[in-house]
């Protein structure tokens, strides 16, 4: 054990206080010193995405982050996108599209399109099916959820 | 998979980075750039570093600039900063090209490039790149600062000509002359996975045939090398099927593989024959 | 009947499953927390085979917020874990798992040790302090070497079994051809995306020990425990919540599981385990290792005569609560969709110092499939006749139905096949996918110098074992909806799955339905979700259950609107007049407000709209697919890109068409990686070498191909009301099979592919020995 450090973390644009060892990673701290358990993880070695958030904007493995490094950041999580009982585009699409089954990949790749597509709503598909690459999923074989994706870039692109 | 505990440490000028590598290093302090190699072997506790210099605060690290015959890569800069060329042509696209096969976008958005030669991945691209262009990389301590050429600084798996106590604060890459021709090859399991063998080709032709051949073969050994019976092979002869056919050969050839449970030296001296000649026919295109 | 505002039966309606889960406020394990919980971290062998002479855990102890150190000696009262239900289990019972190891350990991961810390980095940092002594025994990898020692007196073969019927060796001294194969398939399994986690709880309010994040077979579980542990039933219950996949690997009773339950009670705090992920793909259960030594007699016509196999099966270290069931699903579901007269299949089912295995999704099935279809491409090609035509021949016909096979060994019994229209399926499937227009432009790519080919493969497989299910389903006085059933969500929409068919039955919107699973405390009995049984199986009881709360309803209704209950319908939970949009009308909830206790109305009525039924099913059902490849290899690498994939299915009755499809493409990709990319490799001296999710390769959406699912419904089966026979395993069944199939036919060696995965080392090296 090493001594905890205060520092704040903000989270979908709310500050959070919090004191943790240096070596407590983002996705912990999120999970339970800021009780965000939306972002999960799989895997603590940075391969399989689940716990992907938004650092300012861009799209990151929150595993393999210290806590300590993301002081003064803008963080956004899958708790992040909705506005406030709006749901963001790429929430109504994927149930729309059943780009879910048993949901634990579900905000590591909603996270990752949305900081895609809000970024470059006008992606090109090749790009996109790439960088959903990123991400890793058990249960549903992709197809749906590119099809929700490439649905909320279109809805996105329209507004 | 938690990691070890460590001191952490934020400089924010790189005098004060190497002030505090000069004092931890003794106890295995490291520097923590983008982390995405490094953050991994600490989760297996592999690595257990004590304390962790992490530089992602030192604004003078972050810059790409091309001029002056070079591209100057600070040891912030990301792997995405090479999405978009950052070069001019050949260079930019090529690195672009490149750039889409280091693990997956997230991945890239951390991720240094100078970060990657200080890891020395025998899989690792930009090694691959550094070593083939013949790029120089600038390690400062706090006993001064030196240039150390980048087949230099790669010495095996894993393994840099650095010392404990160094921090690399960038890299120069020289840009090709005018008229090259470059083309690159790859090949993995999946998408973003390490490379099992991959070939970066560059020439440029002069009165009809082949001049200044440079073929790199990475992936393959325990670090990425220029194939000088490849180049020899190319040297002086019409930038054709036949050619690329000898160089690709000899490129197998000369190789000395990796083996392990899954891939075995002839599977790789096929890889690296069909990659070779695949971004000698690629080249230019 | 219902009408057609209430009719989402066999419609793609969206899942009640997903608002929670799409904005992050789902309940996996790991978002469980309780007051004063302590975190369990385990200490595992590093050897695969050793004898352990000494454990010294007092540094361990002695760091602060440790709070406790277990060996074995700690817990030495508790048996090991028990198995479920096999028939075989008496002489598989010593090779049961211990919950800490007992002076050995037989495999990389082995549970030695348990540490119970104030929190889980501090719990790893303390797990690294337990010093143990190991002596190296040796070690066996393979399940075709010679059998060793599993303990004094106990040989590695823990049993050898035997599937028969007809008259094998006349067969084969009859026939015109005698095929033979040496075929592998390669270790992997399920791995989702959530790792495994449990919490143990003692509510001394209540006198009851909970386990947390139970899932899969939470009654089966519980029952299970309550043996172990000592207790009356009605003092520990198991709650699932949400869970991150199962795959048939999750959920069966694990050490951790019971570990976290004895120190919830003795150390009076709550205790949780989160495993991470290098444990996972060293410790959870594992599948589908097997070698097959396989033969086919046929006649000149191609049509086979009989089937002989003799199966080494790989059950690493330890036998867990699948009994030996894995390697008799592979023998009783060989012969496939075809008409085999005669029959032998022997299994060497053995012990190896690796992780153990069980049930992976299609258990026993994507292995025999893959021998099956690998041995009838044989008949082909060693017959110069084409591959569909041989299939053709021997599938069996739509006017066989129900079709036994009856296997000679009492203990086995017979399977009885209860509808199917195999032919017409594969025809639609070829039909579909576009298989001789695919043929002919392949053949001119092929002259053109590519390595592209096709691959078919078809398969049975089954689902909806009885005896027997209920539920209790029961309507409030708003006319909300509770279904409590005994079953369990792994992600596979089994809410939505109920919700729709308690709809169906009784005549209300299925979104207001809350479903009810995996609380032991709220029905004492129950299947959870597993072998595709919840549909048919949960959903008949469910479905059956809502059709006697409909009748009690109308019952009541006719009474309060003074019509005929024959005249009556419930549309959107509204009874009224059928054919009668103006006449007189009761909602569900009102009916309900009147049934309530004491109720004048009641008249000599039980009161409660609600009922508990079962549908116990005769027997089990049996749905079946046909899969269809499209590949390509490059030589110069041995790179296979999958171009296209087709994934037939006909599943009786499909009760949500979206959710159907979800499944099949899923298990495509799950079968995908294991034709392709995923191993469990190990090295001489049993270290697991894939234990990282770079190294073990699960397919990302770049490794996705375009899958068309074809689902039907032409053999709907006579075992329940709604012809029902379900999808979970129809996506990966036969994707070994058509891959193979299809690697052959592109490189154009037929039985060059013998191992699963086929990797591009290994299909270079074939190319190189046949001089590519």
């Amino acid at each position: 054990m090493t001594a905890k450090r205060d520092i704040t973390l903000n989270l979908n644009g709310r500050d959070f206080a919090i004191g943790v060892e240096p070596r407590r990673t983002l996705a912990d701290a999120i999970r339970d010193e800021c009780g965000l358990t939306g972002t999960h993880q799989g895997c603590e070695h940075g391969v399989c995405g689940t716990c992907t958030v938004l650092l300012d904007g861009e799209p990151v493995r929150s595993c393999l982050m210290f806590a300590v490094q993301a002081e003064g950041k803008r963080i956004r999580t899958v708790e992040g996108l909705a506005d406030g009982d709006t749901l963001h585009p790429l929430q109504e699409s994927f149930m729309k599209h059943h780009a879910l089954q048993c949901g634990y990949c579900t905000p590591g790749f909603l996270v990752l399109a949305a900081g895609l597509l809000e970024k470059d709503p006008g992606i090109g598909d090749q790009e996109l099916r790439e960088a959903l690459s990123s991400n890793l999923c058990r249960c549903t074989g992709y197809a749906a959820i590119l099809k929700a994706v490439r649905a909320a870039a279109e809805a996105m692109r329209g507004r | 998979m938690k990691p070890a505990p460590f001191e952490y440490h934020a400089p924010t000028t790189v005098a004060e980075a190497v002030a505090i590598l000069a004092e931890t290093a003794p106890e295995g302090g490291r520097v923590l750039a983008g982390g995405q190699s490094l953050v991994p072997t600490m989760a297996f506790r592999l690595a257990q570093p004590a304390h962790l210099v992490d530089i992602n605060a030192i604004p003078a690290l972050d810059h790409v600039t091309a001029g002056d015959g070079a591209l100057v890569i600070g040891a912030l800069a990301r792997h995405a900063a090479f999405h978009r060329a950052a070069a001019p042509a050949p260079l930019g696209p090529l690195m672009a090209e490149m750039a889409r096969h280091i693990g997956h976008y997230p991945i890239r958005q951390r991720g240094t490039f100078v970060g990657s030669l200080a890891q020395a991945d025998p899989a690792s691209e930009w090694c691959l790149l550094a070593v083939t262009l013949g790029a120089t990389v600038t390690a400062r301590s706090a006993r001064g600062s030196r240039e150390i050429a980048a087949e230099e600084l790669i010495q095996g798996a894993m393994t840099t000509a650095l010392a404990d106590d160094e921090l690399l604060t960038e890299a120069r890459l020289p840009l090709p002359a005018e008229g090259t021709r470059l083309g690159f090859a790859e090949f993995s399991r999946r998408a973003g996975d390490f490379a099992l063998a991959m070939a970066l080709a560059a020439y440029r032709v002069e009165d009809g045939v082949i001049a200044e051949a440079r073929i790199g073969i990475g992936g393959a050994e325990d670090r990425a090398r220029r194939i000088p019976e490849a180049e020899a092979a190319l040297a002086g002869r019409a930038p054709e099927a036949e050619t690329f056919k000898a160089a690709a050969d000899a490129a197998a050839s000369a190789l000395d593989p990796m083996e392990d449970h899954a891939t075995d030296a002839a599977y790789r001296r096929e890889l690296a024959r069909a990659l070779t000649l695949r971004a000698l026919e690629g080249a230019g295109a | 009947m219902a009408s057609e505002k209430t009719r989402v039966l066999g419609h793609p309606v969206e899942r009640l499953e997903d608002p929670p889960l799409v904005t992050g406020r789902g309940r996996y394990a790991g978002d469980i927390n309780f007051p004063h919980q302590l975190h369990m971290r385990m200490l595992r062998s590093p050897h695969a085979h050793a004898r352990i002479t000494s454990i010294d855990t007092r540094r361990a102890e002695a760091l602060p917020g440790v709070v406790a150190v277990w060996t074995h000696a700690d817990i030495a009262e508790l048996g090991p874990v028990d198995f479920r239900a096999d028939r075989a289990s008496e002489i598989l019972k010593p090779y049961r798992q211990p919950v800490l190891a007992d002076g050995r350990v037989r495999y990389v991961g082995d549970p030695v040790a348990a540490v119970f810390a104030e929190d889980a980095y501090l719990a790893e940092d303390a797990a690294e302090l337990i010093a143990v002594d190991y002596e190296e025994l040796p070690v066996i990898t393979r399940a075709d070497q010679e059998p060793g020692e599993f303990d004094t007196g106990l040989g590695t073969e823990a049993a050898f079994l035997t599937h028969t019927f007809g008259d094998v060796a006349a067969a084969f001294a009859g026939a015109h051809k005698v095929i033979e194969l040496d075929l592998f398939t390669g270790r992997h399994s399920g791995v989702p995306m959530e790792t495994r986690g449990a919490i143990g709880r003692y509510d001394a309010a209540r006198d009851v020990l909970e386990l947390h994040g139970a899932a899969k077979v939470p009654h089966r579980n519980k029952d299970t425990l309550v043996n172990m542990l000592g207790c009356r039933p009605d003092q520990l219950h198991v709650y699932e919540s949400h869970v991150g996949g199962g795959f048939g690997i999750r959920g069966e009773l694990y050490p951790e599981d019971v570990l976290v339950m004895v120190a919830a009670n003795r150390l009076d705090r709550p205790v949780k385990w989160i495993e991470d992920r290098m444990e996972h793909l060293m410790c959870a259960n594992q599948g589908r290792e097997q070698r097959h030594l396989a033969r086919v007699a046929v006649d000149e016509t191609g049509r086979i005569l009989a089937m002989e196999d003799e199966i080494f099966h790989d059950q690493g270290a330890y036998v867990r609560t699948h009994g030996s069931n894995v390697a008799n699903r592979t023998m009783c579901m060989l012969t496939g969709l075809y008409d085999v007269p005669a029959f032998k299949a022997v299994t060497h089912f053995r012990l190896t110092n690796k992780t153990p295995c069980a049930t992976y999704r299609a258990p026993g099935r994507f292995e025999s499939t893959y021998v099956r279809e690998q041995l009838v491409d044989a008949i082909a090609a060693g017959l110069g006749l084409d591959r569909i035509a041989v299939r053709r021949l021997n599938l069996i016909p739509e006017d066989a139905f129900p079709y036994v096979l009856a296997f000679d060994e009492p203990h086995v019994g017979s399977l009885e096949f209860d509808s199917g229209k195999y032919e017409l399926l594969m025809d639609k499937a070829l039909d579909a996918f576009g298989w001789e227009e695919a043929d002919k432009r392949l053949a001119e790519r092929r002259a053109a110098g590519e390595m592209a080919g096709l691959g078919i493969g078809l398969f049975l497989e089954e689902g909806g074992r009885g005896p027997s299910d209920g539920a209790i389903v029961s309507v409030d006085t708003k006319g909300g909806v509770e279904v409590v059933t005994g079953g369990a969500s792994l992600g596979q929409g089994f809410e939505t799955a109920m919700a729709q068919l308690c709809a169906e039955g009784l005549g209300v919107d299925y979104r207001g339905i809350r479903v009810i699973h995996g609380q032991t405390d709220r029905i004492p009995y129950g299947i959870g979700a597993h072998a595709t049984r919840a549909t048919v199986l949960t959903g008949g009881a469910v479905y059956q259950t809502a059709l006697t709360v409909r009748a009690k309803a109308l019952d009541m209704a006719a009474e309060l609107l003074q019509l005929r209950a024959d005249d009556l319908d419930i549309v959107d939970g509204v009874v009224g007049r059928r054919g009668d949009p103006k006449g007189p009308t009761v909602t569900l909830g009102e009916i309900a407000k009147r049934m309530q206790p004491g109720s004048k109305a009641l008249g000599g009525r039980a009161p409660g709209l609600s009922a508990e039924d079962f549908f116990n099913p005769t027997d089990t059902v049996f749905p079946y697919g046909v899969h269809l490849a499209q590949v390509c290899v490059d030589p110069g690498t041995g790179g296979i890109t999958v171009e296209r994939f087709m994934v037939a299915y006909d599943v009786g009755r499909a009760v949500n068409p979206a959710m159907v499809e979800g499944q099949l493409v899923g298990g495509c990709m799950q079968g995908l990686g294991g034709a392709l990319y995923e191993e469990f490799a190990y090295d001489e001296r049993g270290q697991p070498l894939a234990v990282t999710l770079a190294d073990y390769l699960l397919p990302t959406m770049g490794e996705a191909p375009d899958i068309q699912c074809l689902v039907t419904e032409d053999a709907p089966s006579p075992l329940n009301p709604l012809g029902m026979k379900s999808a979970g395993e129809g996506g990966i069944n036969g994707v070994g099979a058509a891959i193979a199939s299809a690697v052959n036919d592109a490189i154009g060696i037929p039985g060059a592919v013998t191992q699963l995965p086929i990797t591009p080392q290994r299909l270079r090296a074939i190319l190189r020995r046949a001089g590519r």
